[in-house]
């Protein structure tokens, strides 16, 4: 068998991405929102690595994908604080309710 | 790569996709967060078999061991039955189906039409990457990419030494100035440190127990 090449990385990586968009916009529930992110944000870091494997770039796509890792966490934390504070509000997660500052 | 490698890739690409494509189909918030936990640990021996071994590490710890936790905990404080559903209508889910084909299509065609990797006859993006107008890449340096190991060569650049750049700087004989050095990444670290801690306390403060308002 021969070698893998950056496609089939490159490939998993626009499965992931696509599965966090579509997740993002189709989710009613605020927590699958979340998944959809963190989704996208794996897609964009399994890309780092592969071009830092395949490519000069080198040591710089991992050190961007640690970052991303870290920011994650911290949008994580924040979005879900947010979460709360919308079903303490709303007795519910549905983002489809969270409609009170329409013009 | 040898045959395990390639069996172990093959097996674990298959688990990411279809725990990605499972989150995106799944109504129920408990069973999306379970193939979330199994997108992201494939997506970390993924990491793994690129040599990442560092961040692959990272990835299982702070991910699937710190933000995955947090999303279950907010699963958990959020629902208000034991299998909460919130349904998108069927039509919704066809057409979302459907543009979602459609754009991994799109976007997976035009990834993989570009020839990354450099080949026999030169075509390939990867020679073309330019480091810098000074810099070559190191031939035979410190640790080359594919072999792993990686952990003291992100903690170095994160204090802004880079062996793996600058380790075969000086026996370049073309220049007869002093070589500059590469660029790290002192300055993003500690921004990121301080953000870190800031959202932490936002997040705590956003979050702590206040009176239930009426609806």
């Amino acid at each position: 068998m021969q070698a893998i090449g950056p496609n089939p990385f490159l490939f998993i990586g626009a499965v992931l991405f696509v599965c966090g968009v579509i997740c993002m916009t189709t989710k009613r529930n605020g927590i699958g929102v979340l998944m959809g992110v963190e989704l996208v944000l794996n897609g964009a870091n399994l890309n780092f690595i592969t071009f830092s494997r395949f490519t000069p770039l080198g040591l710089d796509g991992q050190v961007f994908s640690l970052f991303v890792i870290v920011l994650a966490a911290a949008e994580a934390a924040v979005a879900l604080a947010i979460a709360l504070n919308f079903y303490n509000n709303h007795l519910t997660i549905d983002v489809d309710r969270g409609d009170e500052l329409h013009g | 790569m040898n045959t395990a490698e390639i069996i172990l890739f093959w097996l674990f690409a298959a688990l990411t996709c279809g725990g990605a494509v499972s989150v995106c189909v799944s109504q129920n918030v408990v069973r999306m967060a379970f193939a979330l936990v199994l997108t992201l640990g494939s997506t970390a021996v993924l990491f793994l078999l690129l040599g990442a071994d560092f961040v692959g590490a990272t990835q299982l710890l702070v991910y699937v061991g710190g933000t995955l936790v947090l999303i279950v905990f907010g699963v958990m404080l959020t629902a208000t039955g034991p299998f909460t559903r919130i349904k998108s209508s069927a039509a919704d889910g066809i057409l979302s189906g459907l543009i979602g084909v459609i754009f991994l299509f799109i976007v997976a065609s035009t990834v993989t039409s570009v020839r990354w990797v450099d080949t026999d006859d030169g075509q390939g993006i990867a020679s073309k990457i330019t480091l810098g107008a000074h810099l070559t890449k190191a031939e035979g340096g410190f640790n080359p990419a594919q072999q792993g190991n990686t952990t003291r060569q992100l903690g170095l650049s994160f204090l802004s030494i880079r062996p793996d750049r600058d380790l075969n700087l000086g026996v370049r004989p073309a220049t007869s100035e002093k070589p500059k050095l590469s660029t790290g990444y002192l300055l993003p670290f500690e921004i990121v440190s301080v953000h870190l801690l800031v959202v932490l306390v936002g997040a705590a403060y956003l979050a702590r127990t206040k009176r239930r308002t009426k609806t």
